[in-house]
């Protein structure tokens, strides 16, 4: 049946807790905290570096007012990384395709960023609504269209990644459901299909990691426009 | 090396012979605090021997990401045994 396919974005229920409790805790297992240790153990310095160059990448364009959100965003970032990362391993379930999870991050986060604008410096704010040098017959109808791409920013931003995330879990599943009944009909197109799965899983390994910092790069430019 | 006696409660779980393992988990810290104390306690003993060390290979994550997928198949197990034997998919 085509349900079938659909049901790895379910949450069966052991012992009356849902598997997204699981999968959300997780994620809290693969950090590491800060030692005493003078010299770090090798997962440490890694994680460390990681985490100080992405935190870097992401602030420097950004005034030092916003700093503060530094803690927010880098580890939303670390967060949506392992959670996708996670959800590749066999058996395991990805909260992040679930639209309702994303827009819990997506839509505050959003809707900080703009009434801080409009707290701040609302004349600032207003004037993104409208580009420089418009043709000023163009100025009503682009203000609305501003508008309405500034109010679908929350909507686009949980979409996005539980869209990217849903299809290639999907692909995922039907392509090896090819594969596995090619192999004894026509071996060598299942060995195509093979290789055809092993790019897509490396697809997906960076399509985990890209989308995460997507999200958290997005956020960062709305806070940089309204701070 | 003979002699020493030491009380139930104060050895540890490779120590206790089979027939005082009652005896030993009665004596044991059962409320919440004493639950989640002895979590982390495993948590920083399991973390202290395969990660915080200088040059620490892939076993210790494997481990953690092993057990995560054996625990999530154990957790779906009821849903998943469908699949098995299912015709068409």
């Amino acid at each position: 049946m085509a349900l079938n396919f659909f049901d790895q974005f379910m949450t069966p229920i052991y012992m009356g807790i849902p598997l997204i409790t699981l999968a959300t805790l997780m994620p809290r297992l693969t950090f590491l905290q800060p030692t005493s240790q003078w010299t770090t153990s090798r997962f440490s310095t890694l994680q460390s570096q990681l985490l100080n160059s992405s935190t870097y990448q992401l602030f420097a364009p950004l005034s030092p007012k916003s700093h503060h959100w530094a803690l927010l965003i880098v580890s939303l970032m670390i967060f949506l990384i392992t959670i996708n990362l996670l959800g590749l391993l066999p058996y395991t379930f990805t909260p992040t395709t679930q639209l309702s999870f994303n827009m819990a991050f997506a839509l505050p986060a959003w809707l900080a960023t703009v009434i801080i604008g409009l707290r701040t410096q609302p004349t600032h704010a207003f004037a993104h609504l409208l580009p420089e040098s418009t043709p000023p017959l163009l100025i009503p109808i682009l203000i609305i269209i501003e508008t309405i791409s500034l109010l679908i920013r929350p909507l686009a931003l949980g979409v996005r990644l539980t869209a990217n995330l849903t299809a290639g879990h999907l692909l995922i599943q039907l392509i090896s459901t090819a594969m596995f009944t090619m192999i004894h009909t026509i071996p060598l197109m299942a060995m195509l299909t093979g290789t055809l799965l092993l790019l897509l899983s490396i697809l997906e390994i960076a399509v985990a990691m890209i989308q995460a910092y997507v999200f958290v790069l997005l956020l960062s430019l709305y806070l940089q426009e309204n701070m | 090396m003979a002699g020493k006696e030491v009380s139930i409660a104060a050895k540890a779980l490779r120590d206790v012979k089979l027939g005082e393992l009652g005896a030993w988990f009665g004596s044991r810290d059962m409320s919440p605090k004493g639950i989640i104390s002895a979590i982390c306690r495993g948590r920083d003993r399991y973390l202290n021997k395969y990660i915080y060390v200088k040059k620490g290979g892939i076993g210790g994550i494997a481990m953690i990401l092993t057990g995560y997928v054996a625990l999530s198949y154990v957790w779906e197990y009821d849903h998943i045994k469908h699949d098995r034997w299912r015709k068409y998919h």
